[in-house]
C-alpha cells in the first residue's frame, strides 16, 4: 500500500492519511523533540515543567494536525503550543501550591517574541541543554545521567541496563541532579569564553566516558555494549554540528575510529582479539574514512588537543593494511606529543609498548619497570600484561609468568581474563 | 540570590604557613573583599576565631550540654564565611574561586541561602 507523504497546509480526509500523519509525527518526535525541549527548557526556566510540556505538545499535534495539517515550521509549532500548554500545567499546580500563582502569571503575560523561536536561537539552546547537563556542579555520574536522558533521550531503563545498576538508582540521580540545578540556580547558558575550554572539556569527558562504557565494559562476561558506543558517537555528532572545534572533531574522529575496529576485536566465541592480531578486513571502511578526514581537519587548526593526539595515533593504525607495515616511529612520536598534552602514566605505559615495536622489548621494558618503580600503575592489570609480554619475547618465562599473574589477579572482565589465562598456559 | 561561602582549612596547616606567605593571602583577600564591596555582591560575613575559641551546645535528654571545641571534630575547619549576592552558581563559583585560602590547600563549600517564601522544595 503506498503512502503520499502529507505536505504542510495539506487537509487530511480519510483513516488511511491519518495513520499516515501519526507515523510522520513519530519521526518527528524522533527527530526533534530533544530540540524542542532543549528550548521549552529555557523558555519555562523548569526541567520537569518543560518534559509535561513537550509531551503535552506532541499530544496536541497529533490531535490537531489531521485537522489543521501540518504547520510549515513544526518545531516552532511546537514549541509555542509546549509554551502555552506549561501555562495549564502551571494553573493546575496553583491550585495545589498558592506560591506559584505569580510564575503561571509571568508566563501567561511574558511576550511571544518570533525572534525566541527562530533556528539560530533554538540551536543555541541545544548547546544550552549540554553544557548544563554537564555542569561540573553535578557529580560525574549526575552528568552522565543527565545527558543521556535529557539530550539523548534515552530512558532510566535504558540507562540503567546499559550501566548495570538499577533504574531507581538512576531515577534518584536524575531528581537529584534537577533538584540541584533548581536550588543552587545553575544557570541555563553556554559558559563564557574565559569558561569554554574546561566547560568544553566536561562535555568531552561525558561523551567519552559513554562511549569508553559501551566499548569495553568495565566487568562482566562481554566486552562490549554497542548501543551505549552509537549513542555516544551520535553526542559527538551533534556536538561537531553546533560546535566546530578542533577537539570536538578529534574525538568524534577518536570515537570513529575505536568503533571501526569492534567486529574484528572480539572472536566468534567473545574472545579477546589484540590490534596486531585483528583481521582487517573486517574494519569498517567508511568509519576509517571518515575519522582520517576528521583527524586531518583537527589536526591542521594547530588547536588541537589530547582526543586529536589519539585520534590521530588511532589512525595511523587505521590506515596500516596489515600489522607489520604499522609506522611504529610516527606513533611513538605522537605519543610523545601526547604526554606533553596530558602527562599521565597510562600514556607513559602506551607509549611503551610503541618504543619496544619500534625498538625491541627491552627498551619497552626499562620505561614500563621506571613507571613501576615510581609507584604508579601498580594495580593496572594493563601495566603487568605489558611487563610480561615484553618478558616474554626476551625469553625472561618466569618473569612472564609472575607479571601475567599479577595482570591476571587485577581484571575483573572475563575476556581479558581468558587471554591472560591463554599466555600463562603458552608460557608451559 | 544569596550564597554562602564557608571557607575551610586544616588549621594546623594554616598555622604553620610561613609568615610572608600568610600575609600575601591576607592581603589579596582584603582586596577581594574590598572589589565585593564596590560590586554590591558583599552581604555580610567575616574571618572567624579558630576552633579552640568555639563552644558547641547541643540537648542531651532534655537538658543543654556544652562542649568546648567545633561541632565536629574535622580535619578542616571552618575558618570563615561570607554571604554574597549572585544571580546565579556561575558568578558565586566564580567568586569562590578567587577566595585567596585555595592556594593553600583550603575548601570553599558554596550553598545556597533558602529564601523563606518559596522555600526548598
Amino acid at each position: 500500500m503506498l503512502y503520499r507523504t502529507v505536505a504542510p497546509g495539506e487537509m487530511m480526509s480519510d483513516d488511511a492519511a491519518v495513520e499516515q500523519l501519526r507515523a510522520q509525527v513519530d519521526a518527528l518526535y524522533r527527530a526533534e523533540s530533544r530540540h524542542v525541549l532543549a528550548t521549552l527548557i529555557r523558555l519555562l526556566k523548569d526541567f520537569d515543567l518543560a518534559e509535561e510540556a513537550l509531551h503535552e505538545a506532541f499530544t496536541a499535534a497529533v490531535q490537531q494536525w489531521p485537522q489543521d495539517g501540518i504547520p510549515a515550521n513544526p518545531r516552532a509549532w511546537l514549541v509555542s503550543t509546549g509554551r502555552f500548554k506549561a501555562i495549564d500545567v502551571m494553573r493546575r499546580r496553583v491550585r495545589f501550591d498558592a506560591s506559584l500563582t505569580e510564575v503561571a502569571e509571568h508566563l501567561y503575560h511574558a511576550t511571544s517574541d518570533p525572534a525566541e523561536y527562530d533556528d539560530e536561537h533554538l540551536e543555541d539552546d541545544r548547546l544550552r541543554l549540554i553544557y548544563t547537563c554537564c555542569h561540573p556542579a553535578l557529580s560525574p555520574e549526575a552528568q552522565v545521567a543527565m545527558t543521556l536522558r535529557e539530550v539523548c533521550g534515552l530512558t532510566t531503563e535504558e540507562i540503567a541496563r546499559a550501566f548495570l545498576i538499577s533504574p531507581p538508582t538512576v531515577a534518584q540521580r536524575i531528581v537529584r541532579a534537577k533538584a540541584k540545578i533548581r536550588e543552587a540556580r545553575i544557570p541555563y547558558q553556554v559558559p563564557s569564553p574565559s569558561e569554554l575550554p574546561e566547560r568544553l572539556d566536561a562535555v568531552l569527558r561525558v561523551v567519552y566516558l559513554v562511549f569508553n562504557e559501551g566499548y569495553s565494559a568495565s566487568s562482566g562476561t562481554s566486552l562490549t555494549r554497542a548501543d551505549l558506543s552509537s549513542e555516544a558517537i551520535r553526542l559527538g555528532r551533534l556536538l561537531l554540528e553546533l560546535l566546530q572545534e578542533p577537539e570536538v572533531m578529534g574525538l568524534l574522529a577518536l570515537m570513529l575510529l575505536h568503533e571501526s575496529r569492534r567486529t574484528a576485536r572480539t572472536s566468534a566465541t567473545g574472545e579477546l582479539v589484540l590490534l596486531d592480531q585483528q583481521d582487517r578486513s573486517l574494519w569498517n571502511c567508511d568509519l576509517i574514512e571518515h575519522g582520517v578526514t576528521l583527524v586531518e581537519q583537527a589536526l591542521s587548526s594547530r588547536r588541537f588537543g589530547p582526543y586529536t593526539i589519539q585520534a590521530a595515533i588511532a589512525a595511523v593504525h587505521a590506515e596500516s593494511p596489515t600489522a607489520s607495515e604499522t609506522d611504529w616511529a610516527q606513533i611513538v612520536a605522537l605519543y610523545g606529543l601526547l604526554i606533553q598534552a596530558d602527562p599521565s602514566p597510562v600514556i607513559e605505559l602506551n607509549r611503551a609498548v610503541a618504543v619496544a615495536m619500534r625498538d625491541g622489548p627491552l627498551a619497552g621494558l626499562e620505561l614500563i619497570d621506571a613507571i613501576l618503580a615510581r609507584g604508579e600503575l601498580r594495580n593496572y592489570y594493563l601495566a603487568h600484561s605489558a611487563r610480561a609480554d615484553f618478558c616474554r619475547r626476551l625469553g625472561r618465562t618466569e618473569e612472564a609468568h609472575a607479571s601475567y599473574q599479577r595482570a591476571l589477579n587485577l581484571t575483573q572482565q572475563e575476556p581479558e581474563r581468558r587471554f591472560l589465562e591463554r599466555r600463562l598456559d603458552e608460557l608451559k | 540570590m544569596q550564597y554562602m561561602l564557608m571557607c575551610c582549612i586544616d588549621e594546623y596547616a594554616w598555622d604553620t604557613l610561613p609568615d610572608p606567605q600568610k600575609d600575601t593571602i591576607m592581603r589579596e583577600y582584603g582586596a577581594l573583599i574590598q572589589d565585593l564591596v564596590k560590586s554590591g555582591q558583599f552581604r555580610g560575613g567575616g574571618q572567624l576565631h579558630p576552633t579552640a575559641a568555639a563552644t558547641t551546645l547541643r540537648m542531651s535528654r532534655g537538658k543543654l550540654v556544652f562542649t568546648d571545641g567545633p561541632f565536629a571534630e574535622t580535619k578542616e575547619q571552618l575558618g570563615g564565611y561570607h554571604l554574597i549576592e549572585c544571580h546565579d552558581l556561575d558568578e558565586a563559583m566564580a567568586i569562590a574561586a578567587r577566595i585567596p585560602t585555595l592556594s593553600a590547600g583550603g575548601a570553599i563549600e558554596v550553598r545556597p541561602v533558602a529564601v523563606p517564601d518559596c522555600g526548598p522544595r
